[in-house]
């Protein structure tokens, strides 16, 4: 396989030699690892942890392969690649996660040295996307173009993702732990449900640093993380997370998987304790060693620097005639389209949600198609949100007209982006060897329930997550409207919760009541997006109209008076 | 009287077999042996044996119903592992003619 390079003007990190030299090696050492596995020279047991820490599971039909995204973000050609590999070693298709990252569900295990070898050509791999290491750290979509981010917190995931790679210390931690970072005040990347959440920012001298979130997580045991501290200076962001990493080894419970995660330390152990541990790791370890060089961050910087913009004005005839012309392009440009930085761009979230399709799923077809209109119409870089879609984060507004109908033709112009219909979920029973229920074809027909775009656009914000167990893969607890699907006795059942919010004033969603049978559950939804609309003050969303009138009247409409 | 067959993953390919009634594994459910309590844990430990000679992934029994003859799960797990995605019929054991599994 030719080692291909990402397009000039793309915002990912270009590989230099010793990494992929480290890739190929690591390659090399699978390929063995699988031959030994097949012939028999390893057990199942022994082979297990090794296959997981390149990302290969085994699930319900078939291996699943996970492969990391960084951040989200992917070069063109490595969408293609992705798409080639769906198509050779999948069945066309792959689905995007809600931690950015890409699954592909039939896989064939003598198949998988090649598939890495495919993937360590295009600067990819499966690493840190299993295990109890540091997975793959994530971020917001608009990077980079929003115009409200501070600092680009891309220059900072990829130096955590560069100091967490196979560290020794951090390989064999009590639990998995996930870092999300966003370097606006208005967070996209859901900082608070993640064991680390960095907040970047800057001080009055124009300096950067990180307000520092733990113990946030899922999972059968919720909690929002609390701030540790509210300023890290940049030079000290390694010494500072390899401090509360060291805390959390070395305190971390390993006695018990369902109390391992480090929100239970933070949470049950006590928080003051937590931070004072971690503090005095702190000053113990803080200096020359786990400084981080300017130099370094200077040239990561570089990977990441704006793309050549073309000087425009802000406002674009073009997009606006469009718009009135075009009913149906102003639609999704209502809910696709939002703010950039840079005047005379746009960002475009491309809509994973087909009404009555498969939440986060994409064909190789679509892969290579939106791959194509990124290298034509966004410096040749697509990202993946943590809410399952894809992001064109720079758009020529001049261009947005041309973009929507090439998406559109592909089956990728679904207007839902921010709607009701726009909903998470994991994959389920239909996939997941870990659920006791399918997500997905609750979603789907939710989506129908709610497919009138007129309703939708009414409804406004309000976000739905489901997951199909209580490792809540699909965020239920921070929907406005979460699902959580339980087995009873072999049959599915689905719990309510409300309330639920990912944003940095975050919320873990409450129960209304008694879980339900499918099909009552999807009517439960509706009866609460009627009470909502029913109920609710001019200006308020969802989450406002719960938090004036309270569970109550939700309650009694779902199961009566009490 | 309560029914089990005995699930695994093939270990090459991942793909879900159960054993069947000459203790060959095959590929879908409906040519599946049904086994009472006892035979089923005689299977059982036969099933391991294959699995501690890497043919085989992940070895359990299931309940079953025997529906003319034919074994079917009665959870929605293993129904849906027999079938494939309920949500893409296009797709897993469902997309395959019985005969060409056989």
């Amino acid at each position: 396989m030719t080692y291909l390079a990402p397009k000039r003007h793309a915002g990912v990190y270009r590989y230099d030699e010793i990494d992929r030299q480290f890739l190929n090696e690591r390659v090399a050492e699978y390929r063995g690892q699988v031959a030994r596995r097949l012939s028999g020279a390893l057990t199942e047991d022994e082979f297990k942890p090794l296959r997981l820490m390149n990302g290969l599971y085994l699930q319900l039909h078939a291996y699943m392969l996970r492969i990391a995204i960084p951040y989200g973000a992917l070069a063109t050609h490595q969408l293609r690649g992705l798409a080639r590999i769906g198509r050779r070693w999948d069945k066309g298709y792959g689905h995007f996660t809600t931690r950015q990252n890409l699954q592909f569900h039939w896989i064939r295990l003598e198949d998988t040295p090649e598939i890495m070898a495919e993937l360590a050509a295009i600067d990819m791999h499966a690493i840190q996307t299993s295990g109890n290491c540091i997975r793959n750290v994530t971020t917001d979509q608009f990077a980079g173009a929003a115009p409200d981010e501070v600092v680009d917190p891309r220059v900072y995931a990829e130096i955590l993702r560069q100091w967490s790679t196979i560290h020794p210390e951090f390989t064999y931690l009590p639990r998995k732990f996930k870092i999300a970072i966003t370097g606006s005040a208005n967070d996209r990347a859901a900082i608070r449900v993640h064991d680390v959440g960095l907040l970047a920012k800057r001080n009055e001298a124009g300096e950067i640093g990180f307000a520092v979130y733990v113990g946030g997580g899922l999972g059968r045991t919720p909690y929002l993380g609390v701030k540790v501290s509210d300023w890290v200076g940049e030079q000290d962001l390694i010494a500072y997370l390899e401090a509360i990493l060291r805390v959390y080894n070395q305190f971390g419970r390993r006695d018990n998987l369902y109390k391992a995660r480090i929100k239970i330390l933070v949470h049950q152990g006590g928080k003051q304790k937590f931070i004072d541990n971690v503090e005095a790791e702190f000053a113990r370890i803080r200096g020359p060693k786990y400084r981080l060089d300017p130099a370094i961050v200077e040239a990561i910087e570089r990977n990441f620097a704006p793309p050549p913009f073309e000087e425009l004005p802000p406002y674009s005839e073009a997009f606006d005639r469009a718009k009135r012309e075009d009913a149906a392009f102003a639609v999704w440009a209502r809910n696709s389209v939002r703010d950039h930085r840079a005047p005379g761009y746009a960002s475009v979230t491309i809509s994973l949600k087909p009404i009555g399709g498969v939440t986060g799923d994409i064909t190789s077809d679509q892969m290579d198609t939106v791959a194509d209109l990124a290298d034509r119409y966004s410096f040749g870089e697509v990202r993946v949100t943590h809410e399952q879609n894809l992001v064109l984060a720079h758009v020529r507004q001049d261009d947005l007209f041309d973009l929507w109908k090439a998406l559109d033709a592909a089956g990728l112009g679904t207007p839902n982006a921010g709607l009701i219909t726009d909903l998470i979920t994991c994959p389920g029973l239909d996939y997941c060897s870990l659920a006791n229920a399918r997500s997905i074809p609750i979603g789907q027909e939710i989506q129908k329930r709610f497919a009138d775009q007129q309703r939708q656009q009414d409804i406004g914000d309000l976000k739905i997550k489901m997951s199909g167990c209580i490792n809540a893969c699909g965020h239920h607890h921070l929907g406005a409207i979460g699902i959580l699907g339980v087995d009873k006795k072999g049959e599915e059942f689905y719990q309510i919760t409300l309330g639920g919010n990912a944003e940095l004033d975050g919320a873990i969603g409450d129960i209304v009541g008694a879980a339900l049978p499918p099909d009552e559950a999807v009517d439960a939804v509706e009866s609460i997006v009627d009470l909502y609309l029913e109920r609710r003050q001019p200006g308020e969303r969802f989450l406002d109209t719960l938090a004036r009138i309270g569970m109550g009247p939700f309650k009694e409409k779902l199961y009566g008076a009490a | 009287m309560e029914l089990k067959a005995i699930t695994a993953n093939r270990l090459r390919d991942g793909a879900v077999v159960w054993l069947g009634p000459q203790g060959d594994w095959v590929e879908r459910v409906e040519l599946a042996a049904a086994f009472d309590d006892a035979a089923a844990k005689v299977a059982l430990a036969e099933a391991e044996k294959s699995a501690a000679a890497n043919v085989v992934v992940g070895v359990y029994a299931f309940e079953v119903e025997v529906v003319d003859g034919v074994p079917k799960p009665l959870r929605q797990r293993e129904r849906i592992r027999a079938q494939g995605p309920s949500i893409r019929t296009d797709v897993g054991k469902q997309a395959d003619a019985l005969d060409r599994a056989a």
